[in-house]
């Protein structure tokens, strides 16, 4: 048994790093040509031999081959203060300062800026998964909600959030509302649409023999929901919840980009963008996918949990 | 004592291909402590003619009374356990769990809740299995739980969808041995359908044969077999003689094939 598990670990982990390892690989290849002409700009600068000898005539040459004419400039373009595309190394560093090296209520720490966009996507995607629950149990129960709500769900997906995200900032902000509820209200925006689809699907699975066996005990509707709809959603509501906490931690990135924020991974990466400093921005694009990455895996680790409980899931 | 009677019972399902008689003119009554075994090819409303017992399905025309209501006063009034083909049993709930399932939703104490789960386990022999989960059981033992649920709430009906249909020969034979003593035991009146000549001569008191297009009875006999049956009996003259006449009904039904 011990030996079975261990070998499913070892199973899943292999692809995992597998597909690492490769993406690595082509980032670590990419950054060469990506800063080769930004490094040969600074190395002329600094009095080393670059062919060809302008920066004019070096902007006509592709990336490629100004590499093949100066190999000598390799090591220099994983070095770059300001470069197109950080080395990995880069990246790594200032992950590891951001957090590691700051206390945490620095403002350089990621980890205060982790909190500050982590509060917004966990009241979103409670406020989300709320809502999508009520609509799914309405959509359920009601004909007419079934008719009314779900066509305007899917429509309020297809707005691109990038566009309505800083209306219902600036909307919020003149009714007086500000801080974590505008952010939280977009990524609730984002994390109510999987939770009403998996669980519509859900309070649906019983097939019709569960539900005769019911009117056979001439069960109420509400200890039909309790008794059985309910219970029998819990492996759908589980599959949505982890794509509404990513899609509530995307909303609050979102949120935090336009609008001026000062604090968060949104604003990190938008500071990075804004001044010139790529690492800042990828070290906080990486520190989001780490933290979204924590999140799902936390919902997973509940949901083994659970539907073993529930006998849903061999154990 | 009658204690279910359908007076020309006709049902028709509207379907896009136009209107299926699924029942036409059926007469039939159930005396109390009857085992009636429904038998015929797929489509002759075997089933059918159980949940409209059940009040699961509404006849369109046609009066049928369980204990003397219609069945959805009977339904209401909770007169009958329902088994079906699979035992569909809760995988969140323990057996025990499963069982309790009848009695919380009409209501009754937490002490007399596992007075019956006890009592209903003991009854299908499956005594210590309550604090098992469904997966943990073979199927056979799945079905024989959903019959104790089903006798958990003591109505004095049992209506059987063919429960033993997806179980192998073996551990049929077995469950039918099982199920007459405790019908034995319960003395309650059990509608049974099934597709199985040899289990619906082996259970019954009464063997209602029926046929498709339209859906209806071609034979009703009575078992003159003892009450006390061993597997053995079936070799018996007696018992191929009434399973004969039962094949010559059912063949009778299908006069064009």
């Amino acid at each position: 048994m011990v030996c079975a598990r261990g070998m499913g670990m070892y199973r899943s982990i292999l692809p995992i790093l597998t597909v690492i390892s490769v993406i690595m690989a082509v980032w670590v290849i990419a950054v060469v040509p990506m800063n080769i002409h930004l490094t040969a700009d600074q190395a002329q600068r600094d009095g080393i031999a670059v062919t060809p000898d302008t920066p004019i005539a070096r902007r006509n040459v592709s990336g490629i081959s100004l590499v093949v004419q100066n190999p000598h400039l390799i090591p220099l373009t994983y070095v770059n203060t300001r470069p197109n595309l950080p080395s990995p190394h880069q990246v790594g560093g200032e992950l590891f300062a951001s957090i590691i090296d700051q206390k945490i209520t620095s403002k350089r720490s990621l980890v205060y800026h982790g909190w500050v966009t982590l509060a917004p996507t966990l009241l979103g995607f409670a406020i989300g998964t709320g809502l999508g629950i009520m609509l799914a149990v309405g959509i359920v129960y009601s004909r007419v909600m079934d008719k009314s709500v779900m066509p305007w769900a899917i429509v309020s997906q297809t707005i691109p959030i990038l566009a309505l995200a800083p209306m219902i900032i600036v909307v919020l902000g003149a009714a007086g509302i500000q801080g974590v509820l505008p952010k939280a209200l977009i990524a609730a925006y984002l994390s109510f649409f999987p939770v009403v689809v998996g669980m519509v699907k859900g309070l649906r699975s019983p097939d019709h023999m569960q539900l005769d066996l019911l009117r056979t005990y001439n069960a109420g509707a509400s200890q039909g929901f309790w008794k059985l709809r309910l219970p029998s959603s819990a492996p759908y509501l589980f599959a949505s919840l982890k794509i509404g906490i990513s899609a509530s931690l995307i909303g609050t990135i979102v949120a935090e980009l336009p609008t001026g924020a000062k604090a968060g991974f949104g604003a990190r990466m938008l500071v990075g963008d804004q001044y010139g400093q790529p690492i800042l921005s990828w070290a906080a694009l990486f520190a989001a996918a780490i933290t979204a990455a924590a999140l799902v895996g936390i919902i997973a680790l509940i949901e083994r949990g659970a539907l073993r409980k529930m006998g849903m899931m061999s154990a | 004592m009658t204690v279910i009677k359908a007076n020309d019972l006709n049902l028709t399902f509207e379907t896009n291909d136009g209107p299926v008689h699924a029942l036409s003119g059926v007469n039939l009554s159930i005396d109390k402590g009857d085992f009636v075994s429904f038998i015929g090819p797929s489509g002759c409303g075997k089933t059918t003619f159980l949940r409209c017992i059940a009040g699961l399905e509404t006849p369109s025309s046609g009066e049928i009374f369980v204990n003397g209501m219609t069945p959805d006063e009977a339904r209401r009034a909770r007169a009958y356990g329902y088994v079906f083909q699979a035992a569909g049993l809760y995988p969140w709930r323990t057996i025990g769990g499963n069982i309790r399932l009848p009695l919380e939703i009409m209501g009754f104490s937490k002490d007399e809740m596992a007075e019956r789960v006890k009592r209903v386990l003991d009854l299908v022999d499956l005594s210590g299995f309550d604090k098992k989960y469904p997966w943990q059981l073979s199927g056979g033992m799945q079905q024989r739980a959903s019959i104790a649920r089903a006798l958990a709430f003591d109505a004095d009906i049992l209506l059987m969808d063919e429960p033993f249909g997806a179980l192998d020969e073996i551990v049929r034979d077995h469950l039918n041995e099982q199920l007459l003593q405790l019908w034995a035991r319960t003395e309650k009146t059990v509608g049974f359908v099934t597709h199985s000549i040899p289990e619906a001569v082996y259970l019954s008191t009464k063997i209602v044969v029926m046929s498709p297009r339209p859906g209806r009875i071609t034979d009703v006999i009575e078992s003159p077999l003892p009450e006390e049956r061993p597997l053995s009996i079936r070799d018996s003259a007696e018992f191929i003689d009434i399973a004969n006449r039962v094949r010559d009904g059912l063949r009778a039904g299908h006069g064009d094939v």
